[in-house]
């Protein structure tokens, strides 16, 4: 019962996270502030480059191979993706890469 | 519906690779503190939120207090509100899709859904929760197997997970092509960095997600004059 409480509290808490903004600032007929309309066009440009440091925040520079799989498969990544203009091509690449490297560094 | 899936479908292919295997780890982890695959399903469905779920086993494995479990999820999850902040205005018409809608985004669905337009000829909000769904049913399935599979599995597919900070890349240099967005773009890593520099790996979201609004709101002049010259 304790544990299914817990699970309980946990999903609340995410979804009153999720839902506010969205029912809070999204009907329709609303005005809402010109800086929020800015905000909201512009953040998803911002929020990715936050997304990539959050995805790669585990990596451990400090011991052996010090984040050389990492930054190996994010340049190959970044590379492919401004040559060839291909998503799953870059995505599918360099997690290979990284695997590999992980395995034989 | 089934356009909009299709459509949606090779969209979803690198959160697929990144999901099944987070899933699965997240199962297994589940399943090691003794909660077997009934739990993984609830918890995969129902909270729905990678990081944190990874949290909670924690959480339930020390039988934490109501409260705490609260706080910790405030603590993990408030960058999602800065999602919602994000896509309210795009999810405004969605009808009876809205809840789900905004149940389901996470960090992989805000940063696929907030970077793509739906392909010519489908409906928005019916392309909107074919990606969102697809993702969910990823996120469960992963769980779900890693639970059953416990350690024994066929592969070892350690670093698969890879694929999701090579999609957030991916995404990143298709918003540089944008020369309107670089400046944004540029605003978001030198907050994420600094945070991080400054706070550590462990806090540094959501005040990176501050300095961002922050950031922007300062140079807004700025970034607006980049959307003449583009």
């Amino acid at each position: 019962m304790k544990s299914f409480l817990i699970i309980l509290v946990v999903a609340l808490v995410t979804a009153l996270l999720r839902f506010l903004p969205v029912y809070l600032l999204g009907r329709k007929d609303q005005k809402l502030p010109e800086n929020v309309l800015y905000l909201t066009r512009f953040m998803p440009a911002a929020i990715i480059g936050l997304l990539v440091i959050f995805s790669l925040k585990g990596t451990n520079l400090s011991s052996w191979p010090h984040g050389i799989p990492e930054m190996a498969g994010v340049l190959l990544a970044a590379a492919l993706q401004h040559y060839k203009k291909n998503t799953l091509l870059s995505v599918f690449s360099a997690t290979a890469l990284y695997m590999i490297l992980i395995r034989v560094l | 519906m089934r356009g909009a899936l299709k459509a949606a479908f090779p969209l979803t292919l690198p959160v697929m690779a990144g999901y099944m295997f987070l899933g699965l780890g997240f199962g297994v982890v589940l399943n090691q503190a003794g909660f077997g695959a009934g739990w993984a399903l609830l918890m995969s469905t129902g909270i729905y939120a990678g990081a944190m779920q990874y949290v909670a086993v924690d959480l339930l494995a020390q039988g934490a207090g109501l409260i705490q479990s609260a706080l910790m999820t405030l603590m993990v999850n408030s960058r999602h509100l800065f999602y919602g902040l994000t896509m309210a205005r795009r999810y405004a018409d969605s009808g009876r899709w809205k809840p789900y809608l905004a149940f389901s985004l996470t960090d992989e669905t805000f940063a696929l859904l907030s970077l793509t337009k739906a392909p010519e000829g489908v409906c928005e909000t019916r392309f909107f929760a074919a990606v969102s769904m697809l993702n969910q049913c990823y996120w469960v399935l992963g769980s779900l197997l890693g639970s059953f599979l416990g350690q024994v599995l066929p592969f070892d597919l350690t670093g698969i997970e890879f694929s999701m900070p090579a999609l957030f890349v991916v995404m990143l240099v298709e918003q540089w092509r944008q020369k309107k967005a670089r400046l944004s773009v540029l605003l978001g890593l030198f907050a994420a960095l600094f945070c991080l520099f400054i706070l550590g790996a462990e806090r540094f979201s959501v005040p990176a997600m501050l300095l961002i609004t922050g950031l922007l709101l300062l140079f807004k002049k700025q970034v607006l004059s980049g959307e003449d010259k583009a």
